[in-house]
Order: C-alpha cells, then structure tokens, then sequence
C-alpha cells in the first residue's frame, strides 16, 4: 500500500465518521428545549409581532420534519455554510477561522513546548530508572494527570498576575485598545500563562510514554554491547536511544490533539482568551445553535488531523523498516 | 469468587501486603469522605457575616469566603457531591461498557457497529462532547451524568471487547456450544465471571476521569448549579475575589480534589497490578 492510498482511505473512513458525528450531533440538539426563534431574537421577543415571527418560523424552516431539517443543514454543510451565529451575528465559519488562528497559536506554541519537556523528562526518567530522579518525575506526571488544567491556570494568575504583577489578568488584548494599535509584544504578553498551562498539563502523557519507551531499549543486547564499548551516558542515548524514541513519542503526540483541545477550552476560559474554546463556551451558555455545531464538526476535524498525522507516522516509520533504510 | 480471581497469580508474598496496605488506605479515605458529607449539615457552611474572608487558621482549616462560609466544609461537601456524580457516571458507563462489548461478541456485523460507535465517540475532544450533552439536557446534574457516563465508556468497552474475543476462541466456550448451550448460559458461566476483574478495574479507573471532567464542566457553567458547592463552582467563584487575593479560595479546593482523582488512580492501577502482574 502506497502513502497516496493510504492517506485516501483514512479520508474516507473520517468522511463517513464526519457524517456520522454530524447526524449524532444533529439528532442530540434537535431534542434540545430551545426554541430557535426566541434564541434568535433575545429581548426583542416583546417587541416583535406574531406574523413576523412566522416568517422567521418559516425562513428558518422550523415547521419542517426533522429529516427535512438535517437535509437542508447537511446541503448548507456540503456547499461550505455553517450558518450564522445568533450571538455574533456573522458568519460560523468567518469565526470559527478567526477564532482558531488564535487558538492554534495557543495550542501550537504549547504543543511544541510540552513535546519538547516531556520527552526530555521521559529520556531522564528512563535512562536512570529506579533512581530518585526517575521517581520524581513519574510522581510528578502521576500527579499532574489528576490535576484539573483550570486550577493550574488559576494558580498562575495568581502568582504571575496578582503577586509578581509580570502579566495582565485576561483577555488576548489590552481592554480599550483598536485592534490594530495592538503591538505583538501585548498578544504575546496575553499569551505566556495560557500556554504555560497548557504546555505544564500536556508534559504527563508524553513523558510517561517515552520512559517506558527509553526503558525497553535500553535492556535490549545492543545497548548492552555499547556499553561494554565503554559508551555511557548522553552519548550512548544520541547514538542509540534517540532513533527508537523519538518518532513513536512525536506520534503519541501527535494524537493527543483531543486533549489538546480539550485543555485549550479550560486555559481560555480561565485567562478570558478570544479562541475557540471561549466561542463554544459562549455559544453553549447563549444557545447559539450553528456555532455550537459548527465548532463541534471543527473539533472533530481537528482531532482526526492530528490522529492521521500520528498514523502516518507510524505508518513511515514502518515502510522504512520494512525497507531496511535509516531513519 | 470474587476473592478467587484477585488472588491469581501472586507469588510475591511482600508486594502483596504492600499492595493491599495501599487499597485499605485508600478504601478508609473514601469511606471518610463518602459518609461525612451526610454528616454536614446546612448550619456548617451558612454565611457568618462576622467572620468573613479570614486566611486559614485552626479554627477554619481552609479559611473563610466572602460570605464567611467555611471552606473547608464547603470543599468536604464539594468533594462528596464529585463522589456521588462520579459513582452514578462510571457505574453507567461501565455497564455501556459491558452490553457492548457482549454484543460485539455475537457476531461481525454488531462488531462492526460496537467499532464504530467507538470511533465515532473518540473523534469527538471530550469536553466538546460535554458541552454539547450538557447543553441539549440543560445542564444540572442529569446533563453532567449522562455527558459522562456517554464519552466514557470506549476505552473499556475496547479492553472487554479484546477480553472477550481471546475468551470466546478457548475450547471450554466451544464445547459448550456444542453442547447447545444457549448463549445466556455462555455468557452468564463463562464470560461474565472472566470480565468481573477488568470490569472492576474499569470501573475504578473510570472515576478519577469523571471526576476531572464533572469539575471542568461545572467550572465552565454547564454542570452543577451555582447553589451547590462543587468544586467546579467553588473555584469558578474564587476566579471573580481573585483581586481580594484570598488565595485560599483556590489552593485548598483544588489541592482536595487533586487528592482524591490521584486515589481513585493509585486505587485502580494497583488493583490492575494485582490482578495482571505483568
């Protein structure tokens, strides 16, 4: 099987996944108490007469059959529409693009960051398994793994924010500033405890995977006879660990994108940064339907993008073993 | 029976005790916390106005909030309620499990339907998934208890699958198909008493999950209501007396509940090691 066919039928398969996230999504909120047409217009429910809100009625096709609602949902979906927000009063998908700039340098800057520690920590831990350092490390992923990711993200506020006084306390920019007065060093300044949350959360998963990666190679006959050599230390670990670990534990990374997001939502929430996560929050308090769904199918894509990369990998990695090439 | 098949495979005498010590520390924890919270009543956490925002001391180990509410029993009280929406979600889950993982069992066709509900399930980030049930169920209690007990149970249901498949091949099952045992009979004498480990297991593990995501719903609005102290809604009230700087508020709440979700972990992991040494 070559990498195009590959990439093809895992499309596929997330194709009819996709449609089936839709449908599941679509069938739950259609059993939702909320009437469209008063989550529309909000206060002006008062002020608006009957005839104009059957013309809503109408217009949003709410006296349609249900399977005549998901039909129309799913042709708009198909021709790349997702509605518009009844809380932003725009289009889903202009928001959810804007959105998830900002989110995905949130989410990147920590990925990046929490890869690069947590492999770090699982080469430490395991290269000196059964030593204190290793004990450390593997309580302190233990206990991280129990954490809430909003309470961390509280407790850096108020260390950093209230106490040191080094960062703002929410919002992705100054209040009452333009847009475009906005420098980079305020965005950046807005961002360094919301992706210190979530680069500290991230490091668990990665790093347990690696030590227990580290460990495995380093009992095999090949590290032993490279140390009879007389290699030892970082040296050995360069020449003969890092090829056997570094690939399985970017992929174990790579489909961690659930949590990923799933942690972008809370530090959002917590440092009151315009992302994706604080859109879904606030279109789930607001009833904004199309938003809501929206960024649920966006989601879903997200974590499918992040799982293909993982697999594909794995799957490269693979093909060159069978091949016997270097890595 | 139940003894039976937690005793399997232990030859280590000390890693046993050791290992049981562990489970009877952390079973008394649990029992402290899941019968005080009967034992607190209403007058423990009532607004004092003449002790309000007072900094931990022996008198208020957690110190006092706005109101002049114990924090401590408030985060007592918060703790049990995780406990009670914790045990209703991973019981429900684990039996979510458990009908699908037999069903996947009776033949290729509902295998191919128990797969991809997983994966339909898995594609979903689980607060997303959350949010959503929570929202169409409009909150509450009920809407945190279903989300749970819905996004929770695919990873067991795979392990239970992966159990049953090796259970089904072993020639006792054949035989007494043969025998023209109906499959009630296979699946209550011989699934059923292999899965109680793992369903067991599964079931323990389950709850430092739903604890997590019960706490992170409730903190984001969509779970308990603001009327019960939850620790979700202890620490998203804390967030508005963050400039009083009654730190307080969030250090001991949170450090409670990290406690407890890390339990229920060494609880489920040591258990899993007693009953698969390797």
């Amino acid at each position: 099987m070559n990498i195009g066919k590959f990439i093809l039928l895992r499309t596929l398969k997330f194709a009819i996944l996709l449609f089936a996230v839709v449908l599941f999504s679509f069938i739950l909120v259609s059993f939702s108490p909320v009437d469209p047409i008063q989550s529309y217009l909000g206060a002006e429910m008062m002020v608006v007469s009957e005839e104009q809100k059957e013309q809503l009625a109408e217009y949003f096709g709410v006296d349609e059959s249900k399977t005549q609602q998901f039909l129309n949902w799913l042709n708009m979906f198909l021709h790349g529409d997702l509605g518009t927000s009844l809380l932003y009063r725009q289009e889903v998908l202009s928001i959810i693009q804007e959105r998830f700039l900002a989110s995905f340098m949130l989410m990147a800057i920590s990925w990046i960051i929490s890869g690069i520690f947590g492999y770090a920590l699982g080469v430490i831990a395991g290269m000196n398994e059964g030593s204190w350092m290793d004990r450390a490390i593997k309580s302190y992923c233990f206990i991280l793994a129990s954490t809430p990711a909003f309470w961390i993200g509280i407790l850096l506020l108020i260390v950093f924010s209230m106490w040191l006084g080094l960062f703002p306390i929410g919002l992705g920019t100054p209040i009452g500033m333009l847009s475009d007065e906005v420098t980079w060093l305020d965005q950046i300044k807005h961002m360094v405890l919301p992706a210190l949350t979530l680069s500290i959360i991230g490091v668990s998963n990665i790093t347990l995977h690696t030590r227990q990666k580290v460990m495995d190679v380093f009992n095999t006959e090949f590290i032993r006879f490279a140390r009879a050599k007389g290699e030892e230390g970082f040296r050995l670990f360069a020449r003969h660990g890092l090829r056997n670990t570094l690939f399985p534990a970017i992929s174990v990374h790579f489909a961690s994108f659930g949590e990923l997001f799933g942690g972008a939502i809370l530090a959002e929430q917590v440092f009151s940064y315009p992302g994706l996560g604080q859109a879904i929050v606030q279109a789930g308090m607001n009833s904004d339907v199309p938003l809501l769904l929206g960024i649920v199918v966006f989601s879903t894509l997200f974590v499918f993008i992040g799982n293909l990369l993982a697999d594909l990998l794995y799957y490269l990695i693979d093909v060159r073993m069978k091949n016997g090439e270097a890595i | 029976m139940k003894n039976h098949s937690i005793t399997i495979g232990l030859g280590n005498t000390v890693h046993r005790k050791r290992v049981l010590m562990k489970l009877t520390v952390t079973a008394l924890l649990f029992l402290i916390i899941a019968f005080s919270g009967f034992l607190i009543g209403d007058e423990q956490i009532e607004a004092n106005m003449s002790e309000k925002n007072l900094s931990p001391s022996v008198e208020h180990l957690f110190g006092t909030d706005w109101l002049g509410r114990d924090m401590f029993y408030r985060t007592f009280l918060g703790l049990h309620l995780s406990l009670q929406v914790g045990l209703l979600a991973a019981t429900i889950s684990t039996l979510i499990a458990l009908i699908f993982s037999l069903l996947s069992s009776i033949n290729k066709f509902f295998d191919a339907i128990v797969t991809g509900l997983i994966d339909l399930f898995l594609s979903i980030p689980h607060l997303v998934a959350l949010i959503l049930i929570a929202f169409v169920l409009g909150g509450g209690v009920k809407g945190v208890v279903v989300g749970i007990a819905l996004t929770h149970w695919p990873s067991l249901t795979r392990v239970l699958r992966a159990e049953l498949m090796q259970i089904k091949s072993a020639e006792y099952v054949q035989i007494s198909k043969k025998l023209g045992k109906s499959r009630m009979w296979i699946i209550r004498r011989h699934f059923l008493p292999q899965l109680i480990p793992q369903l067991f297991v599964g079931f323990i593990l389950l709850f430092p999950h739903a604890i997590l995501h019960e706490s992170a719903v409730t903190f984001l609005g969509f779970g308990l209501s603001p009327e019960q102290p939850a620790i979700g809604i202890i620490l998203s009230e804390s967030m508005k007396y963050l400039t009083t700087g009654m730190w307080w508020l969030v250090l001991f709440p949170g450090l409670s509940l990290i406690s407890m979700v890390a339990m229920f972990d060494v609880l489920g992991n040591n258990l899993r090691k007693l009953l698969n040494p390797n």
